[in-house]
């Protein structure tokens, strides 16, 4: 029996911009299962970092934001500054692409992580001081006593990373949400990087919520994926299913897209992403979609269970089979 | 070799860094690159691959001479460029293009798409108003007409690089440096632009030096692979044996780092984990400069320093102790 840590609902985000409303979450569901490492895949401008950023209430307030987003059966859409104060840090923390940003460039890394801490629980300064040493330890900074009285300019990107990482798990929230976590790091400090995350969901029971545009990083580490495109969810499912025979047209294409050993040629996808401010009629991803029908202009469809995915396409039934990838 | 194009002989540059402490004031040299050494044939893709810091986008500008090598030499056409006199190198750059990673910073903005193509055409004084070229540029690169009107901003960022591609084919080039030409872009698009740059390559005979992080692209469009690691190369040989077969272990576990887009793949590999990160190119290590980071690293890695060496899958690599 597996409990639902987060439920969005209905989600909608809308930016208000020179040349009109700009719809950038369009109706969005989805759960996120204690424990689990959910993978959140879509392209620029899909609206994925959109979404969390709404679920942890840091868009501006120009943004509107409507829908539902029920964090451990609290209502975070709606709800007030003080108490989403309360729950970033505690029940929700979310990491992003550059660490550096993230870090107070004058005040010791030890010091930042115990803030935390402190913020959320009675902890003396001591106490704190030293369970930020255990959590620098935990997310594999050699050296944790003397690193965590250096500043942020003494760590390299991947180190940083690994802080952050620290303070965002400081308090044992219940889910993490990592936004393009290893984008800005070489691969090989990337590997590292996943290992963390992957330790930390392992060792606390986290849940984690893991943005990219990148597959391999998905095939990698996530145990759920769910695919956006426009502002939509369009296809969800465990790894497996998703890679073996993905249902959606835009998954497969992407899937499709990518370079493999051998020389055959790439099949990129056609055409260019959606102008949100204006998006197409129906399935937004019809212009581009080698299977699109007249249906597809008029009709948005919504997730359906098709095997053992969830499809948001009304031709999924029709298609081709899918040929395995290798 | 009679159809060797590009020819880079032990090209060094060295950075020169001002360090302000206190009243001291002292220069450090930061160590770009080290002695690389390659050559790309007629008609071929020379991938050049490392993480940030390897020194292959300053390899890249060095061989253009963007920026001067401090020492080395790079042969073009068997004509050492450091001899040219400016002139002779402003008519030479008509051969040697280059296409940058970011589409959105690389094209003017106030000049319309035509303007922006037809540039380097007026800069090496090629008679004509250029509007017939413009357009059959245009075409070449996947994109029509009427878009020689436009202005950068009412394009994408895939339509952007095609533009910057079409600018950077106006000359006829026999060599184009790719410094990231996809890294910007997404997945979907990525792809559309690797394959314009093999039409165009099957089509028009130039060759590419194809600079890149993403190992899989690189190893999708290039004949042979070049692999930095803080300044030097540390593997290079043809595709095919550098990723079926790598002998140094910095390409081996950088090979091992890259996630495949394929579940069960990904999860049955055995992985090689590097701890650390890349030092500091002010002040490599010694010897080997990857060996503060090596698991196969013995004494000798810290005091003599490994030259590329001919490995039996025919590529070379620099290393004590090759993976076979």
């Amino acid at each position: 029996m597996t409990e639902k840590v987060l439920e969005i609902r209905d989600l909608r985000v809308t930016f208000d911009t020179p040349s009109g409303p700009l719809e950038a979450v369009r109706g969005i569901d989805l759960d996120v299962e204690a424990g689990e490492l959910l993978g959140v895949v879509g392209e620029s401008g899909s609206g994925k970092s959109v979404s969390f950023l709404a679920t942890m209430g840091l868009l501006p307030a120009r943004a509107r934001v409507t829908g539902s987003v029920l964090l451990a059966g609290e209502q975070l859409i709606g709800a007030s500054n003080k108490f989403m104060r309360s729950v970033r840090g505690r029940l929700i923390s979310m990491i992003f692409q550059d660490p550096l940003s993230a870090l107070n460039p004058v005040h010791r890394i030890g010091d930042q992580i115990s803030e935390m801490l402190q913020s959320h629980q009675s902890l003396s300064s001591r106490d704190a001081a030293k369970r930020a040493i255990e959590l620098l330890d935990i997310v594999g900074i050699p050296q944790p006593d003397d690193r965590a009285r250096q500043y942020p300019h003494e760590f390299s990107g991947g180190m940083r990373q690994r802080v952050i990482i620290a303070i965002a798990i400081a308090n044992n929230p219940k889910v993490l949400i990592a936004d393009e976590p290893t984008t800005a790091l070489d691969v090989t400090v990337q590997a590292q990087i996943l290992e963390v995350i992957e330790r930390v969901q392992d060792r606390f029971g986290t849940a984690v919520v893991l943005i990219t545009h990148d597959l391999g990083v998905i095939a990698r580490v996530a145990d759920r994926v769910n695919v956006m495109y426009a502002g939509r969810n369009v296809e969800q499912g465990t790894i497996n299913d998703l890679f073996d025979h993905p249902s959606h047209p835009y998954t497969r294409g992407l899937l499709a897209s990518l370079p493999r050993p051998g020389k055959q040629r790439l099949k990129p996808i056609t055409g260019f992403p959606p102008n949100m401010v204006n998006p197409p009629s129906g399935c937004a991803f019809h212009p581009r979609c080698e299977f699109a029908a007249d249906i597809c202009k008029f009709e948005m469809p919504s997730l359906v269970s098709y095997g053992d995915l969830q499809t948001a396409c009304v031709r999924a039934r029709e298609l081709p089979k899918h040929e395995r990838f290798v | 070799m009679s159809d060797e194009l590009l020819k880079v002989t032990n090209l060094v540059k060295n950075f020169e860094l001002r360090v302000d402490k206190g009243a001291r004031r002292r220069k450090r040299i930061v160590q770009a690159v080290t002695n690389v050494s390659f050559s790309v044939a007629k008609g071929q893709t020379l991938g050049l691959v490392g993480e940030s810091g390897s020194g292959k986008t300053t390899v890249g500008r060095c061989i253009l001479r963007l920026i001067e090598p401090t020492s080395g030499s790079v042969h073009f056409e068997g004509q050492e460029l450091g001899s040219l006199k400016f002139e002779e190198m402003r008519a030479l750059r008509r051969k040697m293009q280059i296409v940058f990673q970011d589409p959105f910073a690389s094209l003017d903005p106030k000049l319309t798409v035509g303007a922006s193509i037809s540039e380097p055409l007026n800069v090496q004084g090629v008679p004509g108003d250029h509007a017939d070229k413009v357009l059959e540029l245009l075409e070449l690169v996947g994109l029509s007409a009427d878009h020689a009107q436009r202005f950068p901003h009412e394009f994408s960022g895939g339509q952007r690089q095609r533009i910057g591609v079409a600018r950077a084919l106006a000359l006829n080039p026999a060599l184009i440096v790719l410094d990231e030409p996809v890294s910007a872009l997404d997945v979907s698009i990525q792809a559309g632009i690797v394959n314009l740059f093999e039409d165009l390559q099957s089509r028009l005979g130039m060759s590419y030096v194809f600079i890149a992080h993403d190992l899989s692209v690189v190893r999708h469009i290039a004949d042979r692979v070049a692999v930095m690691y803080l300044g030097k190369i540390v593997e290079i040989g043809d595709q095919e044996a550098v990723y079926s077969n790598p002998t140094h272990p910095y390409t081996k576990a950088l090979l091992s780092a890259v996630p495949v887009p394929d579940p069960k793949t990904e999860r049955a590999r055995n992985r090689i984990m590097l701890e650390g990160d890349v030092p500091s190119p002010v002040n490599p290590p010694s010897g080997c400069r990857f060996r503060t980071r090596c698991w196969k690293a013995q004494e000798v890695c810290a005091q003599e320093e490994p030259m590329l060496t001919v490995r039996p899958s025919g590529q070379m690599s620099a290393c004590h102790f090759p993976e076979s």
